[in-house]
């Protein structure tokens, strides 16, 4: 019993991770943009299901109310705002994507050489408090400058965003 | 299955892959979905070390929110720039945009 429960898990593991790196795969390739951001929601998704992996439902969650929820939704807004956007873009030139190409995988396999090669050491002591109120209590007490920092940013970036669109519009028409 | 590396290296992937998005798209929405993938290769890999390695569980939790939160502010500010690029040159090409340099 056990050990199918063991089994399960692990397909359910490689699932999660399959999805991710097809969803990626999807958002980068296709030439067609709304193809792009359904990939895109794909690989979030499954990047959510791998922090449940992790051990941390709270930020699984997080990650899909954010990512998919807000952002996929406001760049699908923003696809349909901006009528013929889904019309074809002419082809890069091949030595651009060669190159492109070429320093992405060079990128990618000296990430992954760092990351093989490299001897990790756990902490002496690692804490066993996995609990959301520990998270809250952190934000509000050791983390707060940070918090309220980014509750700045985020505020500037709304303003930002609504004086550049509305701006715009009104020199444009 | 459930080690440091095999995250490790799904990052690594993410990470790359948004990479070549990045500089091989031409389509403006495209890069900015390239550059969500990086962030989120990079959230794999705090996760991931938070995980396995860190002496404080909460910590590595509370910095991928932070980033989660940056990531929100950079496509709010990143799209309506984007918006306004369409409707002074009528494209989203990254290249219509190099009238604007000095």
């Amino acid at each position: 019993m056990n050990f199918m429960t063991e089994a399960m898990a692990q397909a359910a593991f490689w699932i999660v991770v399959g999805l991710t790196l097809a969803g990626a795969v999807i958002a980068v390739f296709p030439r067609n943009i709304v193809y792009n951001v359904l990939g895109l929601v794909l690989a979030l998704t499954g990047v959510a299901g791998l922090y449940v992996f992790l051990g941390s439902m709270f930020i699984g969650l997080m990650q899909l109310l954010i990512y998919v929820g807000a952002i996929c939704v406001a760049i699908v807004f923003a696809i349909m705002l901006s009528r013929p956007l889904h019309l074809e873009v002419p082809q890069r030139k091949l030595p651009k994507v060669l190159l492109a190409a070429m320093a992405s995988c060079l990128f990618a396999i000296a990430l992954i050489g760092v990351s093989l090669r490299t001897a990790w050491k756990p902490a002496a002591e690692r804490g066993t408090d996995w609990s959301v109120a520990t998270i809250g209590e952190l934000l509000l007490t050791r983390y707060d400058l940070v918090f309220e920092v980014i509750s700045l940013v985020l505020l500037v970036a709304i303003l930002g965003a609504i004086v550049t669109a509305g701006f715009s519009r009104r020199l444009t028409s | 299955m459930n080690t440091l590396s095999t995250y490790l290296i799904i990052a690594a992937l993410l990470f790359g892959l948004g990479l070549l998005g990045v500089l091989q798209r031409r389509n403006l929405i495209g890069m900015l979905i390239s550059i969500e993938l990086m962030l989120n290769g990079a959230n794999i890999n705090f996760m991931a070390f938070n995980r396995f390695l860190a002496p404080e569980p909460a910590v590595g939790q509370i910095i991928t929110l932070f980033v989660m939160g940056l990531a929100a502010a950079e496509a709010a500010i990143g799209l309506s720039i984007i918006l306004a690029l369409f409707r002074k040159f009528r494209s989203i090409n990254v290249e219509r945009a190099q009238q604007m340099r000095g």
